[in-house]
């Protein structure tokens, strides 16, 4: 540890020429920065760009191929965390590594106390706790289990754990991604007292008006390189986006449609809650021919159950589905795409694709018992290549053939496949569950260009996401989800971020189930 | 310590990690030899020459590999589909009990073969069908309710050979009476040992291929095992899957105790099966579940129990180092493969 305290404007953290590679992949390509008391730095960048990758060589998670971190200035031995976290690094991953069955209390200690005088200790802990958390305006309960918090408290646990352990530099891994944009203005109002007193911030979003709202200093990485580094102030949104992906890039834009008839209606549908994950609440939905509803809501209040209920994997414990007017006699996954329900999974990875099984035996993952590709029980690979050749063409997988593994395939041409698998039938419905999560732009462009395209078609599409950009811009009309709850719908331009943050919050079901 | 994956694993690596395995096991070979107080060389040459050395030794190999495929098949069908059938011992004995059921005189000669032979099949799809419905509909874990069978059978055979099918004249031993000649398997040719079990096991590891390659209920089986969940999504049947699945496995594990009374043996007893089902699961790993790799991988585990045996006649090491050698060739080659997608890293 230095011996004098550190003055405002000094470099507390230099990332010196870091270049990480896996295999073939450069992950990281000479990379160096530098992070100055407090000060907020933002490290902007596509999925994949590799900032992940850097923050974890950073935090010792990783071991850097060359060069080095220096800390205080200090070298950090590589590959190290407990050698990160001792000189004051402190990071919140963008996955909470928090114990659900323990308090907040334990969490945060956990780890840092002696063995043997744990009773002692913990007086202390838990005053320095109720210290820190009035200090930087994170309220949470010392006592409350984790498991039963909001997300937007666990994130205040983290936090708190890492300055708990007197962490002088916060990494935040895209902290946003799972918060309201209340529970956001709330972290920022956490991260601008932090600055003031003398930590230095390191935030890690793709969310470019985020990065204008908090960071001082933006880095712009793209493929694994630094392309750019921008004064917030002296800059805009427009130039910033230019940067990150490397051109000007346009995303489709839809119009407003008149919407058709119902293709699929919940009615009145409950589920029970499964484990943790919240089930439906007397929930109604009509998706319209010829139109997109988007679903916005923060993560985990019953998007996941709504989409298994579509795709057939879960049937409503109360209420019914109608598919054009008819109740189906059974509900299944295969009774699904036997209505023309097309499906994009949330998790192309695991439910979406077998990643063992090669780009034919995926394309035909939902037809093949279906001719031509079965035929008395025989399976027609030929007809099945025929088929996975044309997807190939048409959806522009970029691959080394139909018989190459899925899983060597990068996610954005994954996602053309699963696009090309669903919307080749000529789906009536279409449940787009994520379609861009993780994507770079040019494929969520191309995604978001077919769903626009099979909607002028006169397919009901529907579109779960947490980005309410996303939402905002495709959507005909949007409803939010909270608690298994459904806000009314809301028409195209006829409401706001803030206000649909209030819907994502919970906030006006209350008067809504008063008025039920 | 830590591992990394090897997204792509290179030609070299795939043939080089396999030999070191079968190196390592050679090392531990002459180890426990030099442990039992012999000359390794001599042990190692006296185990091949046992079971490859000479034309009576090899076909006592492919007699002996012959359960040891079938087995090796009903775990390799169940594994592929993620059904974690330890019962195929229970399996066999269902199949042994129908040969000498239905070929002691019960049927009329034309067809008694393979009438018996597909009586057999069902009675060993029965035997896994419980331990998969109750997987399917509640839950429980195949492995512990099929294991257990195992069990169950063992006690049912000692029941059926001391009491109801007990031979009369067998001079108070526990074993059946002896199939009538219609009923047994013939010979391969006059004066060999071999029997048509072994052409019966071969022609079925190609159909188990051809089935899992080329049918639709193969593709099934396949996307149910690699990914049960995208499977589920996709509309494949998963259950009746599992369960076709288990009929297939625990029809073949029943081939394999069939061919054993009806090839080999002519009658039912205790001894049937040193652990065929059992060894059947370290076949059908050594073949990475494929169906026609269990074909080498059987006569290669056979070769070892053969060939034991003569080098424990000849130089005294006890056989106990067939089971030895087996379980370090296993546990080497499952390190192998597991080697050729992940490395080993310090930090």
């Amino acid at each position: 540890m230095t011996v004098t305290a550190p003055q405002a404007g000094d470099i507390v953290l230099r990332l010196d020429n870091i270049t990480k590679r896996f295999g073939a992949l450069v992950a990281n390509s000479a990379i160096s920065l530098d992070l100055k008391r407090g000060e907020v730095i933002a490290l902007l960048g596509e999925n994949g760009a590799g900032k992940t990758t850097l923050m974890n060589i950073l935090f010792g998670h990783y071991q850097a191929d060359e060069g080095r971190v220096e800390v205080f200035g200090q070298t950090l031995p590589p590959g190290n965390p407990r050698a990160a976290l001792a000189a004051g690094v402190g990071m919140v991953h963008q996955h909470f590594t928090l114990a659900d069955n323990l308090s907040v209390l334990d969490n945060i200690t956990l780890g840092t106390e002696s063995l043997w005088s744990r009773g002692k200790g913990r007086q202390a802990a838990r005053a320095r706790i109720a210290a820190l958390s009035a200090e930087f305006g994170l309220a949470v309960h010392p006592d409350a289990r984790v498991g039963s918090l909001s997300v937007g408290e666990r994130q205040r646990v983290e936090i708190l754990k890492a300055l708990y352990r007197d962490a002088r530099i916060l990494i935040l891994d895209e902290p946003t991604a799972v918060l309201t944009p209340q529970e956001t203005d709330a972290l920022f109002e956490t991260l601008r007292k932090a600055v003031a007193l003398g930590l230095s911030i390191i935030f890690i979003s793709h969310k470019l008006h985020e990065v204008m709202a908090i960071a001082d200093r933006c880095i712009v990485l793209r493929h694994g390189k630094v392309v750019g580094e921008v004064n917030t102030h002296a800059t805009d949104r427009a130039s910033l986006a230019a940067l990150m992906v490397g051109s000007a890039v346009t995303l489709p834009k839809a119009e407003a449609r008149v919407a058709g008839p119902v293709l699929l209606r919940l009615d009145h549908v409950s589920t029970r809650a499964r484990g943790t994950a919240t089930g439906l609440s007397d929930l109604s939905l009509d998706l319209c021919s010829g139109q997109i509803t988007g679903l916005a809501g923060v993560s985990g209040n019953g998007q996941a159950v709504l989409a298994d209920l579509i795709s057939g994997l879960v049937r409503p414990d109360a209420g019914r589905i109608e598919i054009a007017g008819v109740e189906p006699a059974s509900w299944s996954p295969r009774q699904a795409l036997n209505h023309h329900i097309a499906r994009i999974p949330e998790d192309r990875h695991k439910t979406g694709t077998i990643s063992d099984f090669n780009l034919t035996e995926n394309a035909v993952l939902e037809t093949y018992s279906k001719p031509p590709f079965s035929r008395m029980g025989w399976m027609n690979w030929p007809a099945a290549e025929d088929f996975a050749r044309g997807i190939i063409a048409r959806y522009d997988v970029r691959c080394q053939g139909v018989l190459q593994r899925i899983r060597l395939l990068s996610g954005g041409n994954m996602q053309k496949l699963i696009l090309g698998r669903v919307l080749e039938p000529g789906p009536r419905i279409i449940l787009a569950n994520q379609p861009v999560r993780g994507l770079d732009v040019g494929a969520i462009a191309y995604v978001h260009t077919q769903l626009i395209a099979a909607r002028d078609s006169g397919a009901a599409v529907l579109l779960i996401s947490e980005d309410l950009d996303e939402i905002q811009s495709l959507s005909d009309v949007i409803h939010v989800i909270s608690e298994g709850r459904l806000s009314p719908g809301f028409a195209r331009g006829t409401t706001t971020a803030a206000e649909l943050g209030l819907w994502m919050a919970g906030q006006g079901f209350e008067g809504k189930d008063r008025a039920a | 310590m830590r591992l990394e994956p090897i997204p792509n694993p290179t030609l070299g690596r795939q043939l080089a990690l396999p030999a070191a395995a079968l190196a390592a096991t050679v090392v531990v070979a002459s180890l426990l030899a030099l442990l039992a107080g012999a000359n390794p060389f001599a042990v190692l040459g006296q185990i091949v020459t046992g079971a490859f050395g000479s034309k009576f030794a090899l076909l006592e190999t492919l007699n002996r590999a012959t359960p040891l495929i079938f087995t090796g098949l009903a775990v390799a069908v169940a594994f592929k589909a993620k059904l974690w059938n330890i019962g195929a011992e229970a399996q066999l004995y269902a199949g042994a009990i129908v040969a000498v059921l239905f070929g002691t005189g019960m049927l009329g000669t034309p067809f008694v073969l393979p009438v018996s032979a597909a009586l057999a099949m069902l009675a060993g799809a029965l035997v896994l069908l419980g331990p998969v419905l109750l997987k399917t509909r509640l839950g429980v874990d195949e492995v512990v309710t099929t294991l257990l069978f195992n069990f169950i059978m063992l006690l049912f055979v000692s029941y059926l050979l001391e009491g109801p099918m007990k031979d009369p004249m067998g001079m108070g031993w526990p074993k059946s009476e002896a199939l009538i000649k219609e009923a047994r398997l013939p010979r391969i040719a006059e004066g060999l040992r071999l029997h048509w079990g072994f052409v019966l096991a071969l022609i079925a590891a190609i159909a188990v291929h051809v089935l899992e390659r080329r049918t639709t209920f193969g593709f099934e089986m396949r996307a149910v095992g690699a990914n049960l969940g995208a499977a589920r999504f996709a509309g494949v049947p998963v259950n009746r899957v599992l369960v076709q699945t288990a009929l297939l496995s625990g029809g073949l594990a029943a081939l394999a105790g069939w061919s054993e009374v009806a090839g080999l043996k002519g009658h039912l007893s205790q001894d049937l099966s040193p652990g065929f089902g059992y060894t059947g699961i370290i076949v059908a790993m050594l073949a990475l579940l494929n169906p026609l790799g269990v074909i080498g991988t059987a006569i290669f585990v056979a070769g070892i129990f053969v060939g034991s045996d003569a080098m424990s006649r000849a130089a005294g090491v006890p056989t106990y180092i067939a089971d030895m050698l087996l379980a370090s060739a296993l546990l080497f080659m499952v390190l192998a493969i597991l080697l050729t997608r992940v490395r080993l890293v310090r930090g």
